[in-house]
């Protein structure tokens, strides 16, 4: 799922300056998952900026609202009752969210209550890593099915660096070094002969570097 | 191993015609100043046969590898220029490549790269479109087929002698020979090792190597660092990630007064040498004396490798 951190409170309360009515508006998607963009995080945040702005006497008006998906038109539609009625949204979404949004509401500014952080997976509870960088031609059948791209800090494909000491990263006592378990596992799956091929040079085009991408269903283009 | 010149280098001539080969190490000034090398090649000058010059090393912005090198040339020393792969993609790359070889470099060093969160500039977006041992393929493709990675000729391809580092005491150990063998199958012609302090598990890795027989198809020259100090020891050991220094040499700096420490340190790296030129397999050793230059010909004098052979 996509992962998103909470914007620091004063940043957020940078971008409402000078408004009296606003949304603000959650997703029912990976946000809610993980804990920071879904009801609840909708509920405590609007309170926080309403709690700040009695402070200051300087009130704001908040609907508090929370969509499906906001990646998702037939979703980012039912806002529709709320836009006219106020002068911004605040979105809790991952930033797909606010951008389909902000196509959708041409004149209404979208602002963005998350840091969109990485694709990744819950270890357990309130606790996320990162596991892919979407590089649009996965490799995991040559590396044990752990990504060298988002995991290792330099993304090498042929093997660890000279940093990599006590299985973690030259970065970070606290960070695994993704060869290292690379190598572990193609160990024990009797696959290290994958290990010893050249990887080839990347073809990044299928990344972002290759300009924004878009993935077409022709079968669903009626 | 084959006696046919690659690049014509003094470093390659000396390698090939089967002598024990000394290579040091230059770290380029954090300015424009030109007479901090003159400075540090003055110190140099016939202690080695070659000298890395170090590209942005530890991600700290310094004067670039390429032009370091052609300032020590200008004072009649052969360079080896360092890329690393961190700041560049491949369309930099062949290019400095390229110019690098026109302005009359001769041997060049292939490297990953530190990651920029050691250095000053730890906000900066980091490349890695290669990984090293794509580069020496890269620098391969370019020298030996005359071709650019897009398959496209190349008018007058780069003659370099081509240059890598493995460290033997990085993690996982068991592939770390292997890794090696990844190198040579990539094409690379020379080695530098990581400082070599823990000599038994050098020794267990060299053995691999030779099993392997990857010492007939590739020079190796094992790294030497002299402690400066009881400190600097104990920095090594605790603070640079993939450096194995045994506890009994930290003992040893330790137990040696301080004014006697430099000394100390000096005769650490004489027995290093004199050991490694016993393994099977080693073609030459490289000193690297960080930022202690003016250390370094007493150090291979020491060792008994001056007067460097003249070609
Ligand atoms: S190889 Fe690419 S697609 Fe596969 S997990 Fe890594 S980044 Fe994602
Ligand atoms: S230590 Fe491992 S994960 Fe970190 S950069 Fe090196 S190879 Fe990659």
């Amino acid at each position: 799922m996509v992962i998103g951190e909470r914007k620091p409170f004063d940043e957020i309360m940078k971008m409402l300056e000078g408004l009296q009515k606003i949304s603000v508006m959650g997703c029912g998607g990976c946000v809610t998952v993980c804990l920071t963009g879904g009801q609840d995080e909708v509920r405590v945040l609007s309170s926080q900026i309403r709690m700040a702005r009695d402070k200051e006497g300087n009130p704001i008006e908040i609907i508090e609202k929370t969509l499906e998906r906001q990646c998702d038109p037939e979703y980012v539609e039912l806002a529709a009752p709320v836009a006219p009625d106020v002068e911004a949204v605040l979105s809790m979404a991952c930033g797909v969210g606010v951008q389909f949004m902000a196509e959708r509401y041409k004149d209404l500014p979208i602002y963005p209550a998350l840091n969109t952080t990485f694709v990744g997976g819950s270890k357990k509870e309130g606790y996320y890593v990162e596991r892919c960088q979407t590089c649009g031609a996965c490799k995991l059948y040559y590396t044990g099915g752990i990504c060298p791209i988002a995991r290792c800090s330099k993304s090498l494909l042929n093997g660890p660096c000279g940093g990599s000491t006590n299985g973690k990263c030259e970065i970070d006592p606290e960070v695994d070094c993704a060869w290292q378990l690379i190598l572990d596992r193609l160990k024990s799956l009797n696959q290290m002969d994958r290990y010893s091929e050249i990887m080839p040079i990347n073809d990044w085009r299928t990344n972002r570097d290759g300009g924004p991408r878009k993935m077409i269903r022709e079968d669903f283009q009626r | 191993m084959s006696e046919e010149l690659k690049s014509g280098s003094r470093l390659e001539k000396i390698l090939r015609s089967g002598k024990f080969a000394v290579t040091g190490e230059c770290g380029p000034p954090r300015g424009a100043d030109p007479e901090v090398i003159h400075k540090k090649c003055s110190l140099l000058k016939d202690k080695a046969d070659a000298f890395n010059i170090t590209d942005n090393q530890t991600s700290v912005v310094r004067m670039s590898s390429i032009s370091s090198a052609v300032i020590m040339m200008q004072q009649g020393l052969e360079p080896v220029m360092q890329m690393v792969c961190r700041d560049r993609n491949r369309i930099a790359i062949q290019s400095d490549i390229l110019g690098g070889a026109a302005l009359g470099i001769k041997n060049m060093l292939c490297l990953s790269g530190d990651h920029q969160k050691f250095g000053d500039h730890p906000q900066a977006k980091n490349v890695f479109d290669l990984d090293s041992i794509q580069l020496i393929n890269t620098v391969k493709t370019m020298r030996d087929d005359g071709k650019f990675l897009s398959g496209e000729d190349i008018k007058g391809a780069p003659k370099l002698f081509i240059g890598a580092a493995e460290n033997p005491f990085a993690d996982p150990f068991e592939i770390r020979a292997p890794r090696l063998g990844k190198k040579v199958a990539a094409g690379v012609d020379f080695i530098q090792t990581q400082c070599i302090f823990n000599l038994s598990k050098f020794e267990l890795w060299m053995k691999q190597v030779v099993d392997m027989g990857l010492h007939e198809k590739v020079f190796i020259l094992g790294g030497v660092t002299p402690f400066k100090s009881f400190g600097m020891a104990r920095y090594m050991a605790n603070n640079v990630p993939g450096m194995d220094v045994p506890d009994e040499l930290l003992q040893r700096m330790k137990n040696t007064p301080k004014e006697k420490q430099a000394e100390e340190g000096i005769t650490i790296a004489v027995e290093t040498i004199k050991k490694l030129q016993e393994i099977k397999g080693i073609a030459g050793v490289h000193i690297m004396a960080i930022e202690w230059e003016e250390k370094v010909g007493e150090l291979a004098d020491k060792a008994g490798l001056l007067p460097r052979p003249v070609l």
